[in-house]
């Protein structure tokens, strides 16, 4: 029944588990040499952040590769590391299935909208979709929600970065991971207040090279093992496990028709939540031109394809290698196949790269999202709304600052909070609302003319107010041994999953507003808008340095 | 009010002097217009729809995905690369199409209003004491950064 529950685990905690796989002592090196390294490119990359396109976009400076590498950095979370792989290795193909969502969405991206919102905005997501309607409202309406969406994709992370500990580090008490939390909490805070956009997507893309080539390399090496013979490797996960049905879908959610009805909505969440994630949309403005935006997409797709096309093989060799009652008995449970499996094929070694990459793939996803966060905030609703557009930009970025130190705060108490929660909740939570709250509006103000102010505070407001409560009343938070409140049973809405309900309506809403509104549009800013986001007439330009 | 130019408090004008509702109604742009949709809507539609057949598939139809194809490897896993495939296929149709469709009616046009844009402003200078004519609260260059 409770489909994420298991699935995208961004983790469980594994219950009272004392072994520790590899050697502490060589994660920690590795871990801290990988943060002390980027501390310095962070601090480098500060010494040009002095104005607010600077802090929030890196000055537009990035070529259209390092931005591609920088996404991939952002996107490739450790759900999607971690996740996937477990998923795989316990589930077989259904596993996969999420890694075909969460790379078919980046179409969306690529195709409707990378470019015209490079030539039409300039910090946030905000400021596309308020560029042609009623800037107060809809300013606030979008700012709500980059910021709801940011917040729950930050308690997975956090809270991730608990769990995960259980197996790196050789952690398992609970105070302990709340310690690591709270220092993953404060390097992040750091990173972002000093380096700004420029020191965050370099972060990002280091980070991005780092895993790439560590996932690439342990493909090579279990393909090798196999005689460069896929269907050698799904033999012997067959046999490992005993278990031929791990080939075919349904193993997870061909259970019931509710189960598979969960699995449409989840899938139309993965798909159209990506090109809706405020800290994606962020990253096509850190780019000059809107060919680079479109070029750091087309690198995003390939890296991201690569990736998932890798985390086929690792899944499967998990299967194959370590089984999944190994996997499932590890500290750390199914997020622990990665890290296992890489201690199968090169030791400790490995194993420490390996998590240290998990470590900085963690760090990386939070210190993006909290500078999404703080943008959002300071520039959408402290400059535009309580200000009205006449704060000094310094004021501004010292309103920036402060937030990622208040977001940074409440995300360390959420993930101390959250551990041992059913993690991957939040995470297709946070693409669910995005899909719901952000995509309608997104498509409709860039491809709609007549779309108006009504329809797009209608969406959503309506997008996420329903996702969320959906999700309150699922078997997610209640009702279900997996869910966050096992004990009450408030779960009046069967699916895991709102997409299904929440996406289509958020649409209706943006319709049904915008033509039961009377008051018309400024039809200037519609033409400007269309004309500039097919020209790039008036698109912001790079910071000279 | 309506037809104003906005004005760009940044003084980088970046707007200044364009007549938006003639440059969207001119024969050229909305060749690009046309170029563009017609290319990216269907597009869109068809991968969303493959995408979503695929899902429906896997989820209603686990026997028909489940036929061995070669050794171990099922219609099943063969299909879901094939969206990999058509993922790459797809954003390597676009790019060519982009590069050699779009950009350049889109750079035409934006030289071309660039241009237009300068000798305004040099207009404008002439004239000083109205500059821009009207600050529009509401515009998104209304907002300092």
């Amino acid at each position: 029944m409770n489909i994420l529950a298991t699935t995208l685990p961004a983790v469980h905690l594994a219950e009272g588990a004392s072994a520790t796989v590899g050697n502490p002592a060589i994660n920690i090196s590795i871990f801290l040499s990988f943060v002390l390294v980027t501390l310095v490119v962070v601090i480098r990359a500060s010494k040009s952040t002095a104005t607010a396109a600077d802090y929030y976009a890196g000055g537009r400076s990035f070529s259209g590769t390092q931005n591609g590498l920088a996404i991939a950095g952002d996107y490739l979370s450790a759900a999607s590391f971690l996740g996937i792989v477990g998923a795989i290795a316990l589930q077989g193909y259904d596993g996969f299935l999420y890694s075909i969502g969460f790379f078919v969405a980046w179409l969306v991206a690529l195709l409707l909208i990378a470019e015209p919102l490079r030539n039409t905005g300039k910090f946030t997501m905000a400021d596309v979709l308020s560029f042609r309607l009623r800037q107060r409202p809809v300013r606030v309406a979008a700012s709500i929600s980059t910021l709801a969406v940011t917040f729950f994709y930050l308690l997975a992370q956090m809270a991730g970065a608990g769990a995960l500990v259980s197996l790196l580090l050789g952690i398992s008490s609970k105070a302990g991971q709340s310690l690591v939390i709270v220092i993953v909490g404060v390097i992040m805070i750091v990173y972002v207040l000093v380096g700004g956009m420029k020191g965050t997507t370099w972060v990002q893309i280091i980070k991005a090279c780092l895993l790439v080539t560590g996932v690439a390399v342990m493909t090579v090496w279990i393909l090798a093992m196999f005689g460069f013979n896929f269907s050698a490797i799904l033999g012997a996960a067959v046999e490992t496990n005993n278990k031929p049905a791990m080939l075919e879908p349904g193993l997870k959610y061909g259970v019931s028709e509710i189960s598979k009805l969960d699995f449409i909505s989840l899938g139309l969440a993965l798909v159209l939540g990506a090109a809706g994630l405020p800290h994606v949309l962020m990253r096509f403005y850190t780019v000059p031109t809107a060919k680079e935006a479109r070029k750091s997409v087309v690198w995003a797709i390939t890296l991201i394809g690569l990736f998932y096309l890798f985390t086929l093989v690792l899944g499967f060799g998990a299967a194959a290698l370590i089984g999944a009652d190994r996997i499932k008995g590890a500290p750390g449970g199914v997020n622990s196949a990665a890290p296992l499996l890489a201690y199968e094929l090169g030791g400790s070694v490995l194993m420490g790269l390996i998590a240290a990459v998990a470590f900085a793939t963690i760090l990386a996803v939070v210190a993006g999202l909290a500078i999404t966060a703080s943008a959002s905030f300071a520039h959408d609703i402290y400059t535009s709304v309580i200000k009205k557009g006449n704060s000094d930009p310094r004021r501004e970025l010292r309103v920036a600052k402060t937030t990622v130190v208040v977001i940074g705060l409440i995300s360390i108490a959420g993930g101390i909070g959250a551990q041992g929660q059913n993690v991957a909740f939040l995470v297709a939570l946070a693409f669910a609302v995005a899909a719901s709250a952000n995509l309608p509006t997104i498509l409709y103000s860039l491809y709609w003319k007549r779309f108006t102010t009504r329809g797009a505070v209608w969406s959503m407001y309506g997008g996420l107010i329903l996702s969320v409560v959906l999700i309150v009343f699922s078997p997610v938070m209640s009702g279900a041994e997996t869910s966050m409140i096992p004990t009450a049973d408030f779960a009046v809405y069967p699916l895991s999953n709102p997409g299904i309900i929440s996406i289509p309506a958020s649409f209706l809403l943006g319709f049904l507003g915008s033509v039961t509104e009377r008051r018309k549009e400024d039809p200037y800013k519609q033409s400007e808008m269309e004309v500039r986001s097919l020209t790039g007439v008036g698109a912001e330009k790079p910071v000279a340095h | 009010m309506a037809s104003t130019p906005s004005v760009d408090p940044n003084g980088s004008a970046a707007t200044l002097g364009i007549d938006f509702p003639a440059v969207q109604r001119s024969e050229q742009f909305q060749r690009l217009r046309s170029t563009h949709r017609s290319f990216v809507f269907p597009l869109a539609v068809a991968f969303l729809v493959w995408y979503l057949l695929y899902v429906v598939l896997a989820i209603y139809a686990p026997g028909f995905m489940s036929l061995k194809v070669l050794g171990n490897i099922n219609l099943g896993l063969v299909l879901g690369l094939l969206q990999f495939v058509t993922t790459f296929g797809i954003t390597a149709a676009y790019v060519r199409f982009a590069n050699r469709r779009l950009d350049p009616q889109a750079t035409a046009l934006r030289e071309q209003l660039e241009a237009e844009q300068l000798e305004a402003q040099h207009h404008a200078i002439q004239h000083r004491g109205q500059p821009g004519a009207s600050e529009q609260p509401g515009t998104s260059e209304g907002v300092r950064p």
